[in-house]
């Protein structure tokens, strides 16, 4: 499905004179699509944008998981230093995969990865995005298929892996046993911190999700409870008998309510907790590449530095090696700069990005407090008037007996 | 909006983690007023937490005050988080309210604030049409010594308990007395009575259960034991029959030794039944049932020779082809007990699903603890660790938020110990359909024994004929053939008489049953409905108050769904 292009790319006649730019993005209609094992669920990402960079005002394509985490890991490669958005896991257990439950779950939580990536200032302008907002089918599985771990890495990625590991191996037999970290106490506040939040968020969301769990039991029981009462009630007869049969029709009633409640808990509280969780361990990695930087930036600055002790020896003894020498130094120095910059990016995006995360998560929590609030208020009180209604019923029960 | 938790419960325990709770302290994050109300100003001063928003309320209440929760100790397992120290509290339904003392309704509705319905169960409260009552009490377990040695090996101690009763009712000569029992009385008591008053549903006298008191501690054992022995002797007071027979009367009042007979143990019994009856088979000792025996059912041992017999007629009724001389001809009575039958398997049901539903509100409550107390926890450390004012602000609506949550689940573990009451009245009922199993059977096997005298009379009387009519014929006028029918004649006699007087035992035992059929159709349709009540009630009020805990967060993120929308 492709939206028509606009004939002339760059304007377009704007609806207002002074239209914000905007890129709004929704993820819906989850479809199964496949047989057996192969099977996997689609999904229409529509977009909606006047931004010229985008190929017109409204596109629609269809995506599946494996295309959001092609996204997600460009955008981990390009983006150092940022908190990319986190994506829901890969799917549990087979029969859950194709339960409506989880299948909206997903849906929901795909649309606001999206949707935080569009309004980020930094991310939204990738062209990974763009790729993934308009390519065609075809494209898109051809760029998926192609990023694959470790064999999606340049072969000079590639040697500058075994270059870490071999610079690690060597400073442990030099002795150097700690790998080079900062020693910014900033720093190790935060990381301490993340570290530390996750596993309270964790536990919290364990918790919210056994409640979730609670609702639907006691919805099952009181379902129950309602049969059998109302056995009794056909089996006692009269007036009591009557009164019984009310109480179990409550109670069958109420059992309903419980179900809704127990999915809007899993939808607006356990879910949004769990997005916490994944956000933190976001961040975990974020931080795992900024010491990676750090490290990259240590060891070209000590080689780079041991490169110029050697130029200058050879320039003083006048060897003919020194024009080699002179380039490759110069080679080393430039990869030292850059290591050193792209380091001091990392540090800076973080720190900027730590502050929108915790106001963010701030608004996030606040919200979700808010709509638990609201559900177990609006249970509470709709438990509360079902049995009120009961009272003059039996009130007239007891008269009559 | 804090202080006000403890308002009216007499007894809101915190069921688990206390201590964990109470360890956990929390930093008001509001003394940081500065960099907080760059956020949310509005709400800072409004919320001032002034007590310990998890501190424990009160605790305890001696057991003869309004009682609460601690249900009765075989249901423990759904209410585990009991502190043990505070042993076992009565429950209310068992008639411990003293306000019912004077001519209070008899299906009272007790409802304090929040709907939590004291009940009396009818069948275990003494009925208010009289002002009269008899309230007993068993306490002070004291462990005694054997005076001589008894045939039972690893004798040698035993337990007495102290049972009080005060009472206004003039047959028992006093107003308060006091005796010391051992459970070996109570069980006399409970075979006198199961005795002398056949058809009536007595209420069932504890188990023996002497496998519990290896696994227990004593005193465990001791305590569970005196709470059910005063819920029996309660019950015995509360019936309309046997709260005025002898045997109650004395087992209250008499000092010292219980003055009822013994069940003889079972071994002498068989011994004598074995002895008698070579001599019964012979001819040379009475066949007849002595009247006085006939208005009991055939023991075994004793007579054995009876049991033979009335067995043979149930046989002869099962599977003869004639119809025995008297039937159960009282449809109603048929019908009654299709019907008890019927309730009593939708009473397990709703028993089973009635434990199905407390565990689920217990889970409820537990769980939303554990969420609050892990909200808690994060806030903590998001206080101290806070190095944005974002963060101090999600720690106030976390600490908000756990609050509620740790509030709303004490709510729910409250209403559920409620719950488990009230619906405890099923689980009564249930084993009250036991009792009136037992008075059915009294009702059968004294039918049984008129049966029996009936079709041995109508034997005797045709051997009687027959002897009259073998007159001179066979083997002339004789002394023994007169003698023989005289014999005869005088055995017809006899098990006449016997008969009649089983006929008696059986009208009284069927007019027995009929009464107390009528009586447990009344009170169980009172109880019943005032557990309903209680049930709703209950309900009503603690969702109420949830609500409100939920409502007031609401309004306090408020603010986050302006922003959203």
């Amino acid at each position: 499905m492709i939206a028509t292009r606009s004939v002339s790319g760059s304007s377009q006649s704007p609806r207002s004179p002074s239209s914000q730019p905007y890129l709004s993005v929704s993820v819906t209609d989850p479809v199964k699509l496949g047989n057996g094992v192969q099977a996997y669920i689609s999904y229409r990402v529509i977009t909606k944008t006047n931004l010229p960079e985008y190929q017109g005002p409204e596109k629609i394509v269809i995506r599946r998981y494996s295309d959001f985490v092609w996204l997600r890991d460009r955008l981990f490669e390009k983006y150092k230093g940022i908190f990319i958005p986190p994506l829901p896991e890969k799917s549990a257990v087979e029969k859950f995969r194709f339960s409506a439950e989880f299948i909206e779950m997903r849906r929901q939580a795909l649309d606001i990865f999206v949707n935080r990536i569009a309004s980020h200032h930094e991310l939204q302008q990738s062209e990974d995005l763009r790729t993934f907002l308009q390519a065609d089918e075809e494209t898109m599985e051809r760029l998926r298929s192609q990023e694959t771990g470790i064999f999606k890495k340049k072969p000079a990625d590639l040697m500058q892996i075994f270059k870490d590991v071999q610079s690690k191996v060597s400073d442990v037999v030099l002795g150097k046993e700690k790998p080079v970290e900062e020693s910014n106490p900033e720093y190790e506040k935060l990381k301490h911190y993340i570290f530390e939040l996750e596993n309270h968020l964790a536990e919290a969301q364990k918790h919210a999700y056994r409640l979730v769990k609670r609702h639907r039991e006691l919805g099952q029981s009181l379902s129950d409870f309602g049969k059998a009462v109302k056995l009794l009630g056909a089996c006692e007869g009269n007036s009591l008998g009557k009164a019984f049969s009310e109480l179990g029709t409550k109670s069958e009633t109420l059992s309903v309510k419980l179900q809704k409640e127990a999915h809007q808990l899993l939808m607006n509280f356990e879910e949004p907790l769990k997005d916490y969780v994944r956000a933190v361990q976001s961040i975990k990695a974020t931080i795992a590449e900024r010491a990676n930087a750090f490290r990259r930036q240590c060891e070209l600055a000590e080689t780079t530095k041991l490169k110029e002790i050697n130029l200058n020896k050879l320039t003083l003894m006048r060897s003919d090696k020194v024009g080699e020498a002179e380039i490759e130094y110069q080679e080393l120095k430039a990869e030292s700069e850059e290591a050193t910059r792209m380091f001091e990016m990392i540090v800076r995006l973080m720190n900027e990005e730590i502050v929108r995360f915790q106001e963010q998560k701030t608004l996030d929590m606040g919200i979700a407090f808010h709509e638990f609030a609201k559900g177990q208020a609006r249970l509470a009180n709709g438990i509360a008037n079902a049995w009120r209604s009961l009272i003059p019923k039996l009130e007239a029960c007891s008269s009559s007996s | 909006m804090m202080g006000s938790d403890n308002e009216g419960f007499e007894e809101a325990h915190l069921y688990a983690s206390k201590e964990e709770m109470e360890n956990l302290v929390i930093d008001n994050p509001l003394n940081d007023s500065n960099s907080y109300s760059n956020y949310r100003s509005a709400l800072s001063s409004a919320i001032s937490d002034t007590s310990h928003p998890l501190a424990p309320s009160i605790l305890v209440t001696p057991a003869d005050s309004d009682p609460i929760l601690s249900p009765p100790p075989y249901r423990d397992h759904l209410y585990h988080n009991s502190p043990t120290e505070s042993s076992y509290f009565e429950p209310p339904p068992f008639g411990d309210n003293v306000g019912d003392v004077n001519g209070v309704e008899n299906h009272s509705l007790n409802l304090d604030n929040f709907g939590r319905f004291s009940r009396s169960a009818s069948w275990s409260t003494s009925s208010s049409t009289d002002s009269e009552y008899v309230k007993i009490t068993v306490s002070n377990p004291l462990k005694e010594q054997e005076a001589s040695n008894s045939i039972v090996p690893g004798g040698g101690t035993y337990v007495t308990y102290l049972i009080t009763t005060r009472t206004n009712v003039p047959e028992f000569g006093g107003v308060e007395f006091s005796v010391r029992r051992r459970f070996r009385d109570v069980v006399t008591l409970s075979d006198r009575l199961a005795e002398s008053y056949r058809g009536l549903f007595i209420p069932p006298r504890p188990d023996k259960s002497v496998v519990e008191s290896q696994v227990m501690h004593k005193q465990e054992f001791v305590e569970l034991r005196r709470v059910a022995l005063e819920k029996y002797l309660r019950r015995l007071a509360a019936h309309p029959v046997i709260k005025r027979s002898d045997e109650l009367k004395v087992f209250l009042q008499v000092q010292g030794k219980l003055p009822l007979a013994t069940t003889t143990d079972v071994a002498s019994r068989m011994l004598d039944g074995a002895v008698k009856l070579p001599k019964q088979l012979l001819g040379e000792s009475s066949v007849v049932v002595a009247p006085h025996e006939v208005v009991q059912p055939a023991k075994g041992g004793r007579d054995l020779l009876r049991l033979f017999k009335e067995l043979k007629q149930s046989v002869a009724n099962d599977w003869g082809g004639s119809r025995p001389l008297v039937v159960e001809e009282d449809k109603e009575f048929i019908e009654r007990k299709e019907k008890i039958n019927d309730l009593e398997q939708q009473l397990s049901n709703v028993s089973k699903q009635a434990e199905s539903l407390v565990k689920a509100q217990q889970d409820m409550g537990d769980t939303m603890a554990e969420l609050g107390l892990a909200f808690i926890k994060l806030t903590k450390f998001e206080n101290e660790e806070a190095v944005f004012n974002s963060q101090k602000a999600r720690a106030h609506d976390m600490k908000g938020f756990a609050t509620a949550a740790v509030k709303a689940s004490r709510f729910y573990r409250e209403l559920n110990a409620q719950t488990v009451e009230h619906l405890d009245t099923i689980h009564e009922y249930l084993g009250l359909m036991l009792v009136v199993h037992s008075a059915f059977s009294d009702r059968s096997s004294a039918l049984l024994t008129v049966q029996t005298l009936l079709s041995e009379l109508s034997s005797l009387e045709s051997r009687a004929e027959k002897l009259e009519a073998t007159s001179s014929k066979v083997f002339g006028p004789g002394k023994s053939r007169n003698r023989k029918i005289e014999d005869l004649k005088e055995t017809i006699r006899a098990t006449e008489d016997a008969k009649n007087i089983a006929i008696r035992e059986y009208q009284r035992i069927k007019e027995n049953n009929r009464s107390e059929l009528e009586r447990l159709d009344k009170e169980r349709e009172a109880d019943l409905l005032n557990m309903l009540k209680g049930f709703v009630h209950n309900q009503v009020g603690y969702m109420e108050k949830i609500a409100n805990v939920w409502t007031k967060v609401v309004e306090e993120t408020s603010y986050y769904a302006k922003e959203n929308s």
